[in-house]
């Protein structure tokens, strides 16, 4: 049985790394369709990532070993951020050694580096890149900290296999809480993602970049590493926000059969999330970088009404 | 509709009154901020009417009732039709530091549930718990008022203001009794044509309707 469980472990982490390129062409080919354009297809983020695999890598003279390592940090800690996720099953080995505050550790531990790499060059884009990253951050991270702690009030636990068994156990109760920590949640996610009204991911103006900017020297296999990073980084925050909020699906016990139809409701949510993010990122412009503190203000006083409405109305 | 689902219900909408409360401190175009006002006296007549569901109050529906056609649609179409007459619809007021507002806000909630937290425990009603929201309410309809210059949207804090305290009424004491609760309808309404009035007189007398232009008006020494 103990086994069973890593086996478990390894599927989800395979799935994370073979659908994550996939959901990334979902969107891109939805906005397409969207803006009346004709679409490069599902697939091509994975043509992208063979790609930009079988190419050289280019190292400036005075890169140091930060810039060669964070490619391989950066993907790491998506990988293993994806065992701690319950996507398809809580029975997870890795996830009952770390909760959600290591999760958000992880991702901060990504970005430090990044923006150390983005400044390790000496470009001037990428030191921007990095003040402008790090910018987003202070006031991101203490907003998701704070909704996820709204969430985990309700579960008295920050174990998010233990959040979505309280989820799962409770009669159905409607939480005024658990809607503001959904509100600012989302927004740290676009924020933390870098979508639209934040960052634009298919941006080719250097002036209005942030993470590309970061990631503007990289070439090659390193390339492919973080931008394959990017996509499952994406695909972890909506996996977080479903197993936080939406937890319906997912297997509780270890049966393949739990599993398989885990797996399919995954992919509906999918789906359906790809929709809305379409719909966001058509119907919103990118925001002024200044306005960004009231942006992300907002999600921050949403989560702490959420923790407020917490002790207040239930 | 089980009671234990209504108590749910009532306190889920006195959040979104709160959310709505705090969406006009920082809102800065006045379309917004009608719409958000219209939002705020729905989410309140929906509440005032599961809480006379609750309660058994039949005099509830008929605030409820009176809440919807005042405050969701009389009272943000007056707004409406001024704000196009005077031209205001492209103005973007300055606010000043909204995420000090914003912290500012929070402060008073919590303020608020401090002061209300031992009057709840007496109480022995369903709604007690949304008592500390309506307080809330009420303080950041004040905030409003006091961080904005435009006439109009010192306006619409007072009405905020006023709806915390019809939604303090109802969840205290199930409401006030039907004869006030007409009373201070009619005179929201009747305070509304005065405004409207002012307004205009304000507007041709300033060229704007920035209160801070009023300093002009003191005499020569």
């Amino acid at each position: 049985m103990n086994i069973y469980r890593f086996v478990i472990e390894f599927l989800q982490i395979a799935i994370l790394l073979t659908i994550a390129p996939a959901f990334t062409g979902w969107v891109r080919m939805l906005k397409c369709w969207s803006q009346g354009r004709t679409s490069a297809g599902l697939f091509q983020p994975y043509r992208d990532i063979i790609k930009l695999f079988s190419k050289d890598v280019l190292l400036a003279d005075n890169a140091s070993w930060i810039f060669r390592f964070t490619p391989y940090l950066v993907f790491g800690t998506a990988v293993l951020a994806g065992g701690i996720i319950p996507m398809l099953s809580l029975e997870l080995p890795i996830a009952s050694a770390a909760d959600v505050i290591v999760l958000v550790a992880l991702f901060a531990i990504a970005r430090f580096f990044t923006a150390l790499a983005g400044m390790d060059i000496g470009t001037a884009f990428g030191g921007m890149g990095s003040s402008r990253e790090m910018t987003i951050a202070s006031l991101a991270e203490p907003a998701m900290l704070m909704a996820i702690f709204t969430v985990s009030l309700a579960s008295k636990s920050t174990s998010l296999s233990q959040m979505v068994h309280v989820i799962y156990s409770g009669q159905t109760v409607i939480r005024p809480s658990l809607a503001f920590a959904l509100f600012a949640f989302i927004l740290i996610a676009l924020a933390e993602t870098g979508r639209i009204p934040v960052d634009n991911p298919a941006t080719h103006l250097e002036l209005t970049m942030i993470h590309e900017a970061m990631i503007l020297e990289y070439s090659g296999r390193h390339l492919a590493l973080i931008e394959w990073a990017n996509m499952m980084k994406l695909f972890l925050f909506i996996m977080l926000g479903a197993a936080t909020f939406a937890p319906w699906g997912i297997a509780q016990t270890g049966e393949p059969a739990a599993i398989f139809a885990a797996f399919l409701i995954m992919l509906v949510k999918l789906v359906i999330v790809g929709a809305v993010l379409v719909i966001i990122e058509t119907g919103l412009a990118k925001m002024r970088i200044f306005r960004l503190t009231e942006f992300l203000g907002s999600a921050f006083l949403l989560a702490t009404l959420g923790m407020l409405s917490y002790f207040i109305l239930e | 509709m089980d009671l234990n689902i209504a108590a749910q219900l009532n306190s889920f909408l006195a959040a979104f009154v709160l959310l709505t409360a705090f969406g006009m401190l920082v809102q800065r175009r006045m379309y917004g901020l009608v719409h958000l006002f219209a939002w705020q006296g729905l989410f309140l007549s929906i509440n005032t009417a599961i809480v006379g569901f609750e309660a058994g109050k039949h005099h509830l529906y008929i605030s409820s009732l009176l809440t919807l056609t005042l405050k969701v649609i009389l009272l943000p179409y007056i707004l409406h039709v001024l704000i196009r007459r005077l031209k205001l619809h492209k103005e973007v007021e300055v606010v000043v530091n909204i995420p000090l507002t914003m912290l500012m806000g929070i402060a008073l909630v919590i303020f608020s549930y401090y002061l209300m937290a031992p009057v709840s425990r007496l109480s022995t009603l369903v709604t007690r718990s949304t008592l500390a929201v309506a307080l809330a309410t009420v303080m950041i309809g004040l905030l409003m008022m006091i961080t904005r210059r435009h006439a109009v949207t010192q306006i619409i804090g007072f009405l905020a203001m006023e709806n915390g305290l019809f939604f303090a009424a109802t969840s205290a004491t199930y409401g006030m009794p039907l004869v006030v609760e007409l009373g201070v309808a009619l005179d929201i309404l009747i305070a509304a044509f005065i405004f409207g009035i002012f307004f205009f007189h304000i507007s041709t007398a300033f060229d704007s309707l920035d209160v801070e232009q009023m300093a002009r008006l003191k005499e020569e020494e």
